[in-house]
């Protein structure tokens, strides 16, 4: 347990981090120049697909790796220079599992506990807050090999809060999680930040990133493409999606929509049908747009407004799809 | 809670002011948790000694004539039963890695690394474990073999226990450091053989080496197991004036010191 959680401030701060890994001669830069700024007390997200440098970047502001280049401050302490406070001060809840079927999860978590060097006495009442918490109580003193996938996940996440650290670090903490399991697991992390910890979670589900980070930054080939609120990015980037039905009409609807200056952009489809325009506000643009097209004597046959997805974000900033890398 | 905190504070910065003490606590803790893990599956113990037992059993009677005729002039099983023993610990101790990958894959060792735990402590803790199996398993074999007919020297006894545990403290850590080199079991079950099948049949645990040709009997004797056994066998018998006793604890101590040192700087790089 350290020195209590600042209110606002800077949890994470990066400049310019870097790793290059080496393989027989060969070169790769997995993190290619990341600066990031987390505040205190949100939870942050880290969208990409996989291999997008997400697990590299995670692992070294926990300490596992060191950094090719860059410098970095978590937690209040220097990356470089003073690991040892940051392990003190954080929480890392590693991809695909923390503990051994063999042992009860009261046995791992008193462990931990002791390994930040609380007193058995201590560590064994914090292991019993946990548990409770995590509502691991009934399962508490069997192995962690009989234990669910959900509830597994659940003593990892446990494993990483004994200490009560500042920020926790969670990769990838849904990943093979059923339905449930996940709805769940956005609880309980929703629950941590209410208590004040910071979250930096890593995540390829847009949905995720959508509905539980405060602020997120998209990350492609090692580095970042955008950051900011869901709201923000979406906004920034790709604005508004309306689709409007033409009916043959396709050319002149367009060339009355690109006279507007609210539409940012616009085209229709190969048959005709459709024109695809993007605005920045969709709900304030529509009532204009079918004023316009009243007025030009054009009559849309179907009119729809789409907010954009995290997936039209990264799509425009990277011309991939993020569904596609994902399934 | 603000009690709680304040207690554990006062440990940590107790803790933190002597990074000696931390290195301890942290070997206790994870030698008496890899003691519980372990003894959770007492199978392993039982394999651990099975092939020495089968040994003793099936092999020993035939040992007499031959050990006779290398002119030792002891009873079978005090030639035999030592370096059985000396087996036991190097099987006891060569394959432990197996162990560590297993843990490398649930993700155990990679959320011990994010604790400022004494990264010193993940491998003494473990090692420790290790001895202290086979030292048991060793004494359980002591006890198996007295009916056939083993002469106990006590003093003989307690300090070819302490030479057990040194050839653990030098296989083990060593079968560690291979285990976070390499990460999977196909690499290192190929590695671990081809070391100890030589180490064992050029050791002389079997057949007495006076039998072999002397090329052979060069290559025994630059095996510092082979000195392991030849002290082992002195002890067992009370032979306290036979120069192969400091010999084979002195080589087997500094190997364990070398072994140790070489293990604890692959456990405390960043990327292990």
């Amino acid at each position: 347990m350290t020195s209590p959680t600042p209110i606002g401030g800077t949890m994470i701060g990066t400049t310019d981090l870097r790793r290059t890994f080496k393989t027989r001669g060969d070169s790769v830069e997995a993190v290619a120049g990341v600066d990031l700024h987390v505040e205190a007390g949100e939870i942050f997200g880290f969208l990409g697909p996989n291999g997008a440098g997400k697990t590299t970047t995670l692992r070294m502001l926990a300490t596992l790796i060191t950094p090719t280049a860059g410098a970095a401050t978590v937690a209040g302490a220097d990356l470089r220079r003073q690991p040892q406070l940051v392990r003190q001060r954080i929480g890392y809840v590693p991809q695909g599992g923390s503990t051994d079927p063999a042992e009860t999860g009261r046995g791992e978590l008193v462990l931990q506990g002791r390994l930040y060097g609380m007193t058995k006495g201590a560590a064994e009442a914090r292991a019993a807050e946990v548990l409770a918490t995590l509502d691991l109580e009934a399962a508490a003193d069997r192995g962690t090999g009989t234990y669910s996938g959900g509830m597994r996940r659940r003593l990892d996440v446990g494993l990483g809060i004994v200490h009560q650290p500042q920020v926790l670090f969670l990769d990838e903490p849904t990943t093979g999680l059923d339905p449930q399991a996940r709805a769940r697991m956005w609880q309980e992390i929703e629950r941590l930040r209410e208590l004040g910890t910071t979250v930096f979670l890593t995540t390829h589900y847009l949905e995720e990133a959508d509905a539980l980070c405060d602020r997120l930054a998209i990350i492609d080939l090692g580095r970042i493409v955008a950051e900011g609120t869901s709201d923000q990015l979406k906004q920034r980037v790709a604005g508004d999606v309306v689709t409007i039905g033409v009916d043959g009409a396709a050319a002149s609807v367009l060339s009355l929509v690109e006279s507007l200056p609210f539409v940012r952009e616009a085209s229709h489809d190969a048959e005709g049908g459709l024109v695809r325009l993007y605005v920045d506000r969709g709900e304030t643009a529509v009532p204009h747009l079918l004023r316009s097209l009243d007025a030009a004597g054009l009559a849309p046959t179907s009119i729809a407004l789409n907010k954009p997805s995290l997936d039209d974000v990264f799509l425009r900033q990277t011309g991939r799809s993020l569904r596609e890398e994902v399934a | 809670m603000t009690a709680n905190t304040a207690i554990v504070d006062e440990a940590l910065t107790a803790i933190e002011r002597t990074p000696r003490m931390r290195a301890l606590r942290d070997t206790w803790l994870i030698f008496r948790r890899s003691v519980v893990l372990t003894i959770r599956q007492p199978v392993w113990i039982l394999f651990g000694i099975m092939y020495p037992v089968l040994y003793l059993v099936l092999f020993g009677p035939l040992l007499d004539k031959a050990v006779g005729q290398a002119g030792s002039g002891v009873s079978a099983y005090n030639w035999f039963v030592p370096g059985l023993l000396i087996q036991v610990a190097l099987f006891g101790s060569a394959f432990v890695g197996f162990g560590l990958i297993a843990e490398l894959r649930y993700g155990v060792v990679e959320r011990m690394r994010v604790t400022p735990m004494s990264r010193f402590a993940m491998l003494l803790g473990r090692s420790l474990r290790d001895v202290f199996l086979l030292v048991l398993q060793a004494v359980l074999m002591i006890a198996l073999a007295i009916p056939f007919g083993l002469h106990l020297n006590l003093a003989g006894v307690v300090v070819t226990l302490g030479l057990m545990a040194l050839i653990g403290l030098v296989m083990a850590p060593l079968s560690y450091s291979a285990a976070l080199a390499l990460k999977s079991e196909d690499a290192f079950a190929p590695l671990v053989q081809g070391i100890v099948m030589p180490l064992l049949l050029l050791s002389g645990i079997l057949l007495p080496m006076a039998l072999a040709p002397d090329w052979l009997r060069f290559l025994s004797s630059i095996n510092p197991l082979t000195h392991a056994v030849d002290a082992a066998r002195a002890l067992f018998n009370g032979d306290w004036g036979n120069p192969e006793i400091a010999l084979g604890v002195g080589l087997t101590t500094a190997l364990a010191v070398g072994a140790v040192w070489i293990a604890s700087r692959a456990f405390s790089r960043a990327n292990a």
